[in-house]
């Protein structure tokens, strides 16, 4: 007699088999395959006897009662969302290098023709290394913020970090769009940088908008383990250096990448 | 949600109920929608305690849980737009809740693999969620249940991978279909059958040297032996 297979035992325990006047026929004939059943049936009864803390019909108007005060004022957003200001920053914020690269390359258009590609490739990098740096410098104002958020007062129990939360939400989309930018542009070193940036924000963006001090505290750990805030610093120094000066942007060579990577 | 059915109880009382609670559910949603915030507070306190139950079973952690359940309603609230009026409220929440529990838990996990010193792990013995569970069952029950045993299950449904969890507690404990799975793991339905059984062999794997008889014993004793939990998909 050929006996059940382990798959097809756990299918009929767990109601997902189709054969289950099949499976049930052998095992009133099958002693095996019934001594099979029972021992997957203890395993699941004994996980079935896990204590549950229960919660009572008064808990929802808990739950309510702790959420109520973080709710916005209306709700709902689907379609609507493309229509808030904060998508318009950062569409606004690409839209801004798109035709700041665009304009660039026409007014460095080239009167000899030896050169023409590593100017316009030049202005290009200048218009995304000051959109960068401005995003960095933001990044940084909100990443500190959080790392210094100092632990709810005596009589508070809970911390909210709704505004920070809402500024990191807002650079993500910022943030992806750099980095998808700079990926391009060949500078692996500063899409890494901005690739743990944006861990880093999503992290924060998911967060809840009230935090227990322990909380907080493991957010700024988080924050701090991924050593972010310092390379987000050396990297924008970076780039204002290059900023100041003109004509002179380099290409990321290995050194700098190795500096950043190091950072 | 999508349920398995059930052989006892009266269904069409059942089905009459639902249906309620659904076109309730609805008019709550577009009072929301139109601006009327309190509306929401209906779906808050129907749907609050499957919500919990839910992000316990797979959270493993009461503190996590209530954080899972309050978060799921704040994203219901901000993305109600997105919710189609003819859907069902509940399942959209249990949704947005099942999602969320996964960031958590992955989330955790990576926190976990970070620290991982030996002060850190006995910290976290110490604060055993099954310990600090209120546990209302009655006391035979509990000295029944062996303090090795429950850690033992637990640490098993911890080496579970998120999906892996997620799919068992929906399976198994909430009784949900294999496409509300699927559909949670974001796979397709022979994928979420697969991973379903892959963490009860995971969990048979681990359990059984520490079930033995009794638990054989226990588990003919209530009854439950073959019984099938719902029907075929």
């Amino acid at each position: 007699m050929k006996h059940l297979t382990e798959e097809e035992l756990i299918g009929y325990r767990e109601g997902e088999t189709t054969q289950r006047e099949a499976i049930a026929e052998h095992l009133t004939s099958c002693t095996a395959c019934r001594t099979e059943l029972d021992r997957l049936e203890a395993v699941l009864s004994a996980l079935d006897n896990l204590p549950m803390p229960e919660r009572g019909p008064e808990y929802g108007r808990a739950v309510w009662q702790q959420i109520a005060p973080r709710l916005p004022e209306k709700a709902g957003r689907g379609w609507r969302a493309w229509f808030e200001p904060r998508r318009w920053v950062a569409i606004g914020a690409m839209a801004a290098i798109v035709i700041g690269a665009f304009v660039a390359g026409r007014w460095s258009k080239p009167k000899d023709s030896g050169a023409p590609a590593a100017s316009v490739a030049q202005v290009r990098e200048r218009v995304l290394v000051v959109a960068v740096g401005e995003h960095l410098g933001k990044s940084e104002m909100v990443l500190m913020e959080l790392a210094n958020a100092t632990p709810p007062a005596p009589g508070q129990k809970q911390i909210n970090i709704s505004a920070e939360q809402q500024r990191a939400e807002d650079l993500l989309d910022a943030n992806r769009l750099y980095r998808e930018t700079v990926q391009q542009s060949g500078d692996a070193a500063l899409a890494d940088v901005l690739d743990d940036l944006e861990r880093v924000l999503l992290d924060v963006a998911h967060s809840p908008q009230e935090l227990t001090p322990a909380k907080l505290e493991s957010l700024q750990k988080r924050i701090e383990a991924h050593g972010i805030l310092f390379k987000v610093r050396v990297v924008g120094k970076e780039l204002q250096e290059k900023q100041k000066t003109p004509n002179s942007a380099p290409a990321p060579t290995e050194s700098k990448a190795g500096e950043r990577n190091k950072a | 949600m999508i349920r398995m059915s059930e052989s006892a109880g009266s269904t069409q009382d059942r089905e009459a109920l639902q249906s309620a609670a659904r076109e309730s559910d609805a008019i709550a949603v577009e009072r929301t929608l139109a601006g009327e915030r309190d509306a929401f507070r209906v779906l808050v306190e129907r749907h609050s305690q499957q919500l919990f139950r839910l992000a316990y079973r797979m959270t493993g952690n009461e503190q996590d849980a209530e954080e899972v359940v309050q978060e799921a309603f704040l994203r219901a609230y901000r993305n109600l737009g997105q919710f189609g009026s003819r859907a069902n409220f509940g399942t959209w929440a249990y949704r947005i809740a099942a999602n969320y529990a996964i960031d958590r838990m992955r989330q955790k996990r990576t926190e976990d693999a970070r620290r991982q010193t030996p002060s850190a792990l006995a910290e976290e013995q110490e604060q055993d969620p099954l310990d600090l569970a209120p546990d209302e069952r009655p006391t035979p029950d509990r000295q029944a249940m062996n303090s090795e045993l429950r850690k033992k299950m637990e640490e098993a449904l911890k080496e579970l991978s998120s999906s892996e969890r997620t799919a068992f507690v929906m399976r198994h404990w909430e009784g949900c279909a294999i496409e509300e799975i699927a559909a949670v793991l974001k796979s397709t339905t022979s994928a979420a059958k697969n991973t379903v059984f892959r963490s009860v062999q995971k969990l048979r794997r681990a359990l059984e040297p520490y079930v033995g008889a009794r638990g054989a014993l226990q588990a003919k004793a209530a009854g439950a032996a073959p019984e099938p939990r719902g029907t075929e998909l």
